[in-house]
């Protein structure tokens, strides 16, 4: 059967890097107005009236959004076993803090109107607005955390072991990648409120968005001088086979200063993508002063596409450094599925994937059009 | 090495999300069914009535799938961090359908879900209807998935351990895809879902029917449910599960201990209707035993065996024996890729390394064990006899009720007297945590039957665990619980408030299509 896969070992990999970091924007660009929506809610939105005009913005959409979420999981899980094993396990108590909040938030929508009474509703406009915030902060955190090296190790028989701690993730550096993160979703809500809705919250939503584009912009460029300058990188100091078997412990790796930024050099056209931060950032920024508000959330989408996209890049070709045991990082090279999991999933994605995006589009089309108090009043269902 | 304490609580904490997850998730896969018949109806008729109904229990379906995603994206993610051994051993095969899981079955429903909700006004009848449609196929298939993937946990095959990457990699998805395990366990686990939806129609149209309240809804949901109900719950008993318990080894112990049948038997095997298990003494106090019955249900044959506990416990020794030999092989193997010999010796004992590792619990260095370490090595292998024992019972007792009770409602339902006997109302009100009862002892049975494997025969369960603190543990276990009483509170209170306020009037329905309501086709409700 492994006869018959046309493609080689390191192609199925780089295109399954590739697919995760399609479906970690996937997630950012549709749950991510979600989760920035939530965040915004009880400042955007003052009166119940406001309130509900803003969930129900989300309303339609949110459910399939999540699952962005719940796929690459799976598909970390399915492409990536190993990054799957150490990543949740290594950030234990952070995952629980996710859950939590995810837990929070579909329940807040269900449950949030169905009681006519103001106080019911303030608390779960609160889980709305924990649901939104703090896994947006968190999963910066974590991409931080990854940036800065994960103290796991690898013990002969691949079983991970961790030797940190939760509130050893709190780092500065790690902290910054959390607001940088907050602040790119924040301005993507707020962008989507200002296309969707009318009035006062569409006023407070520009007020907002703009401070988070240049925010999301400032720590960025932070962000990079950073890692230039203050954050060792890692490096693969022996000669890895790109189509080699699925063992961490293969290989060696060395720590330097500066090291994340060797693949912008050696590969100059990468460079795109964090212009492309910056570009859309600005855009972002310009969009909501003119009151564009489609050139805005253009802005944030290529905001979203450029931060993650460097993120990756940066990494590349490691998933998870260990800062412990630096020979026992995951690469793309020795942290994957077997080949023949990899086609199967690339030919159930290549089939799948796009039918999605259809009928999301396609739903997404029905929607359409600016949600106000009168269009919710229509609908029984509306929450 | 291992913390045996960690190990416990990440069972507690999976096995309390998993029960908790599957009290949401059999009730949308029925409803979600039933809702679709229901639409179908209204758009085949025209009559608004329908449309009424599958609006009102779609707010029931909307309130249990929030509960439902919310719970299964922990059951997802607990594999990652509870079970990094686990996923890094078998991530090849398991997370495959997982993946496929979300992207076929679950963006489907979860994207048109919202439609469901919120496309009345923005959708013709017929779209609209294809909505809901795609809600309950998504539904659907999002069962098949999982099933697949737990199948594969109960009948690990396809697949074969790499001694390079030390973990399972497939090598054939079509066997793990058709896997009769898997096949059996989805149509019976599906018709379970099916059933709880039907009862749930059933018992909440009861209580409007001995209310006097809402009559029209309540009387053709009734119908509906009664005939699906019946259907469904002959479904789930003819096509059990247990048909796929004479395909391995373990799922073979995992009967003979539902059975507490501890030598094997000539055939065909008795059922044992009643018994009182001793596992100290390895043998029943007490039993009372229904001739031929097990070895028809178990085998579908007369002439085949149905194996006991402690031969299995002795064949069980064998494979450990084995195992070691595979275990040593496979160390040798990796100290020295080239070893033709220990290749040799690799390629034919490997399917019993994970027996092997049952020695782990009493001796790090497995080539070492004694034979005391093997003998209690293989006593792990049997489950907890009288707790499988009494679960498969009570299951088998609700679902044969079910059957007598569906049955006696599709004939009165038929008649058109269902509505006006007071007693069957009561008894359909009051059956209705039944479903849940039998659902939860189900996967009791085949869960907690597994053990001591989580992949069976392959991995050991404590083996496959994170390697987590206590205090970990400690937080994340309190934080699930109370959150997961807390929000079991706030459903209940919900879902009795929706209840109570009872299907929107037709006001409401003429405001969201901002069309005259159809009256022609609708008869007058008696009560309003």
């Amino acid at each position: 059967m492994i006869d018959l896969i046309p493609l080689s070992y390191e192609i199925l990999r780089l295109i399954w890097w590739l697919l995760i970091g399609i479906l970690l924007i996937g997630f950012t660009l549709t749950d991510g107005f979600d989760l920035g929506i939530g965040t915004l809610l009880p400042f955007v939105a003052r009166t119940d009236a406001e309130r509900r005009v803003l969930i129900n913005v989300v309303g339609p959409v949110w459910e399939g959004n999540q699952v962005w979420l719940i796929l690459g999981g799976g598909a970390v899980f399915a492409a990536w076993p190993p990054l799957y094993a150490v990543s949740f396990s290594s950030f234990y108590l952070a995952m629980l803090v996710i859950l939590v909040a995810l837990i929070l938030r579909p329940v807040a929508f269900k449950f949030r109107g169905k009681i006519d009474d103001l106080r019911w509703r303030n608390v779960w406009d609160w889980a709305l607005f924990i649901g939104g915030s703090v896994p947006s902060l968190i999963l910066g955190v974590a991409v931080g955390n990854v940036l800065l090296g994960i103290p796991f190790g690898l013990d002969d028989t691949l079983r991970p072991r961790y030797a940190g701690n939760f509130f050893g993730l709190l780092t500065p550096f790690a902290l910054l990648c959390g607001l940088l993160s907050l602040s790119m979703i924040v301005a993507h809500g707020a962008a989507v409120i200002g296309l969707r809705t009318q009035g006062a919250p569409s006023d407070r939503a520009r007020r907002y968005g703009r401070i988070a584009a240049l925010t999301a912009a400032v720590l960025f460029a932070f962000g990079g001088l950073w890692i230039a300058y203050g954050i060792a990188g890692y490096s693969v100091t022996s000669v890895q086979n790109p189509s080699g078997p699925s063992n961490p412990l293969l290989k060696t790796v060395a720590q330097s200063t500066g090291a994340w930024l060797a693949g912008y050099s050696a590969r100059p056209w990468t460079m795109i993508a964090p212009a492309l931060g910056f570009a859309g950032c600005a855009l972002a920024w310009f969009g909501m002063t003119v009151n564009g508000w489609r050139i805005a959330l253009v802005g944030t989408s290529l905001a979203i596409f450029g931060i993650i996209s460097t993120a990756g890049l940066s990494l590349f070709p490691f998933l998870l450094p260990s800062s412990l045991q630096p020979n026992a990082s995951l690469t793309v090279w020795d942290a994957s599925s077997s080949p023949l999991t990899l086609w199967t999933m690339l030919l159930v994605t290549g089939v799948l994937l796009p039918i999605v995006v259809a009928y999301t589009a396609w739903v997404y089309r029905v929607m359409r059009g600016t949600v106000t108090t009168e269009t919710i009043g229509r609908n029984p269902n509306a929450y | 090495m291992i913390d045996f304490t960690v190990v416990d609580l990440s069972r507690l904490q999976f096995a309390a999300t998993a029960m908790y997850h599957f009290l949401f998730v059999p009730l949308t896969i029925g409803l979600s069914f039933l809702m679709a018949i229901m639409e179908s109806v209204y758009v085949m008729t025209g009559r608004e009535v329908w449309r009424r109904m599958t609006l009102f229990w779609g707010i029931c379906f909307g309130i249990n799938f929030a509960m439902g995603v919310a719970t299964g994206i922990v059951m997802e993610f607990q594999f990652g961090t509870n079970w990094a051994y686990y996923s890094h051993y078998v991530g090849d095969v398991f997370g495959a359908p997982l993946a496929i899981e979300g992207l076929m079955a679950f963006f489907l429903e979860a994207t048109f879900i919202g439609l469901f909700f919120f496309g009345w006004d923005r959708l013709s009848k017929v779209s609209h209807l294809a909505v809901t449609w795609l809600v309950a196929i998504g539904a659907n298939f999002s069962a098949l998935w999982i099933l697949i993937a737990n199948g594969w946990m109960q009948n690990p095959v396809g697949s074969i351990f790499n001694p390079q990457t030390m973990r399972m990699e497939v090598v054939d998805f079509v066997a793990v895809l058709f896997s009769p395990v898997a096949q059996a366990k989805f149509v019976h686990t599906v018709s379970a879902g099916y059933v709880t939806g039907a009862m749930f129609i059933m018992s909440i149209s009861a209580y409007y029917m001995l209310r006097g309240r809402h009559l029209d809804i309540a009387r053709r949901s009734m119908a509906v449910a009664a005939s699906f109900g019946l259907a469904s719950a002959l479904s789930v008993v003819v096509l059990g599960d247990e048909s796929g318990y004479v395909t391995t080894e373990h799922q073979k112990m995992k009967l003979a201990a539902m059975e507490a049948m501890w030598h094997t038997e000539p055939a065909p095997a008795g059922f044992m209707a009643f018994a009182i298990p001793n596992v100290e003494k390895r043998e029943n106090s007490f039993q009372i035993e229904i001739p031929y019955a097990l070895g028809l249900i178990a085998t579908r044959s007369l002439t085949q065996e149905v194996p006991g506990i402690l031969p299995l416990v002795d064949h069980a020794k064998t494979r450990i024996r084995n195992g070691i030999t595979a275990y040593e092989s496979l160390q040798a193997l990796r100290a020295n890729p080239q070893d033709e010999t220990a290749r040799k010796t690799f390629n034919t004992t490997w399917p019993d390394l994970g027996y092997s590792l049952l020695l782990k619990r009493y001796r790090d260095d497995v080539a070492k064990a004694t034979d005391a370490d093997i003998e209690k090595a293989a006593f792990d292998t049997v489950p907890n006899v009288p707790v499988l024992f009494w679960s498969f019972r009570v299951m088998v007792g609700i679902g044969f009720y079910l059957i007598a009770f569906f049955a006696l409602c599709f004939w009165l339902a038929s008649r058109h007297t269902l509505g006006n006997n007071r007693m069957v109302l009561w008894i359909a009100l009051l059956s209705l945590p039944l479903p849940w009862v039998a659902i939860e002892l189900g996967w009791l049975v085949a869960e907690y039957g597994r053990q001591p494997w989580v992949i069976e025969g392959v991995l050991p369960t404590f083996y496959a665990a994170s390697g987590l603190t206590l205090v970990d543990l400690a937080i994340s276990l309190g934080v699930f619980l109370a959150i997961y009483t807390v929000l079991a509170i706030i459903e209940l209170i919900l879902m009795i408030r929706v209840i109570k306020k009872g299907p929107a009037d037709r006001s409401v329905l003429e405001d969201m299509t901002g069309a005259p309501y159809a009256s022609a086709a609708a008869p007058a409700d008696a009560n309003r």
